[in-house]
């Protein structure tokens, strides 16, 4: 399970996320939620440690991230997985080299297991063949999920995704969910997506927090989600065509 | 001065949570291999050019028929080491060094391939950069000593060919009253400038934020910034390393 408390971070003064609490269960898919420049990628960014926050702490099973020393920040660095928006591939890299690299860096394995390993998490995501190619030769969605394949390489506990269906088409996007949602479940990780994509939202959000002006004002599953009560986050809901036809507005 | 703050900051940062030698032995491997062994033909090529016109120019303005054509080689050989060779090249190697340093790590930024370093909990700063600088240190040097070499052979070949100093004459004046610290200053030279080359060009591109124009921009900044450094502390060693 991952815990945030109080999480507060301003840049330049403005304030972008404010005083935001919540847990994140081990098993699920859980989405952070939001109309773009709502804080939901910096949330993210303050619960890897990419960006520190102002105030509040982040738990990972009860360890203090925030406050860890650096010994204690790189033992749960290296039980965490992440796929980023434009899947971030080291370009010098072929794909083998890319997914191979947390274990290169991470592990002592012998170079037979890693290969093992790395071929066993590309077939997971469906890629096979592609060893040798180099990222710029793969297609947007490919480069996804060589980055799952890469984020999960590791055995984490933890994977996030950031905006994983950002510049893919809907049919692509629907195949990167449902292979989050199976390595979650499969693998029992804490998986934290962020996404404004609603069909992310109705497929796999098992438990979802929306943020609003940097402030988290829902929590709930994508079960609740059309009848929460909320009117921003119904505004935000239903702000797409196909939720609007479900609801029956002409 | 926040700037240059955050450039020694950005050195401190490379030198800690360090990876294993393995790791970056093959790192500078790679790095010597990109910029100085790839660099090699363009460093031979303008080197050469110098010499010969160093050459040329140096027999045009020696009017005088009391002043011996050997100094025509002699001037060639002080000016190529002490000069020619290790500020000219770092000016080259700023261009196409420098500037490739500052846009892969630009482009690494936005791309967000640097974060992804960062949560798999490895000091992408002393990962990416430490490496090219290393690299820099071994390899400039020896960018410079190639300079020097094809800038005097350019000059021997291009006196014979056209006339200017016999080939015995030239080779009689590379010698003539040869002092080796001058070879000693060119190399004290050619570390600073790859240092600050290599450390400025990564800081700019390291620290990229934006998108294609902000690392266009940065690309930039690089270079300059980096020829600015080289040309001032040209002067200050020269200042310091002539007091003898």
């Amino acid at each position: 399970m991952l815990k945030v408390k109080n999480i507060n971070k301003s840049f330049g003064g403005r304030p972008v996320i404010q005083n935001i609490s919540g847990e994140f269960d081990k098993g699920k898919t859980n989405l952070i939620i939001g109309s773009s420049g709502t804080g939901k990628s910096v949330l993210l960014k303050c619960i890897v440690g990419l960006i520190s926050p102002d105030e509040g702490n982040v738990f990972y099973d009860l360890r203090n991230f925030t406050d860890a020393d650096k010994e204690m920040k790189a033992e749960i660095r290296r039980e965490i997985g992440m796929l980023f928006q434009g899947g971030a591939l080291f370009d010098s890299k072929n794909v083998e080299s890319n997914v191979m690299f947390p274990l290169e860096i991470l592990t002592k394995m012998p170079t037979d297991e890693k290969l093992d390993r790395v071929n066993f998490c590309l077939k997971r995501v469906g890629l096979e063949n592609v060893n040798k190619k180099m990222p710029s030769e793969i297609s947007g969605g490919m480069k996804k999920r060589v980055g799952i394949a890469r984020a999960i390489v590791n055995n984490p506990n933890y994977l996030f995704c950031d905006e994983p269906n950002s510049g893919l088409d809907p049919q692509t996007s629907m195949v990167i969910d449902d292979l989050i949602g199976e390595i979650t479940h499969e693998f029992d990780i804490t998986t934290i997506v962020v996404t404004h994509d609603m069909n992310s939202v109705m497929g796999i959000g098992e438990k979802i927090m929306f943020l609003y002006k940097g402030n988290n004002l829902w929590e709930g599953s994508n079960k609740d989600i059309t009848h929460s009560g909320v009117s921003e986050l119904s505004d935000f809901v239903f702000s797409n065509k196909v939720m609007r036809g479900l609801r029956g507005d002409s | 001065m926040k700037g240059f703050g955050q450039y020694i900051l950005f050195l401190g940062t490379m030198v800690v949570r360090m990876e294993s030698f393995k790791t970056y032995y093959k790192l500078i491997l790679d790095e010597c291999i990109q910029i100085g062994v790839k660099s090699v033909a363009l460093v031979a090529l303008v080197a050469s050019f110098m010499g010969a016109v160093t050459t040329v120019q140096t027999a045009y303005n020696m009017v005088s028929p009391l002043i011996p054509r050997y100094v025509i080689s002699q001037v060639v050989r002080e000016m190529t080491i002490l000069e020619l060779a290790p500020t000219i090249i770092a000016v080259i190697y700023a261009g196409k060094v420098g500037s490739s340093m500052a846009g892969g790590l630009g482009t690494m930024r936005i791309t967000e391939q640097i974060d992804a370093l960062e949560v798999m909990g490895i000091n992408s700063a002393s990962y990416l950069v430490f490496p090219k600088i290393v690299a820099s240190l071994l390899m400039y040097p020896l960018l410079v000593i190639i300079a020097g070499v094809s800038s005097m052979v350019a000059g021997y070949l291009v006196g014979g060919a056209t006339g200017i100093i016999t080939p015995a004459d030239y080779v009689y004046g590379i010698r003539f009253y040869f002092d080796d610290y001058s070879i000693t200053f060119a190399m004290i030279k050619s570390v600073v400038f790859a240092f600050l080359i290599s450390s400025i060009s990564s800081f700019k591109g390291y620290y990229t934020q934006g998108g294609a124009l902000e690392v266009g921009i940065a690309t930039t900044a690089a270079v300059t910034t980096s020829v600015i450094a080289v040309l001032s502390a040209d002067y200050l060693l020269a200042q310091l390393l002539y007091v003898r």
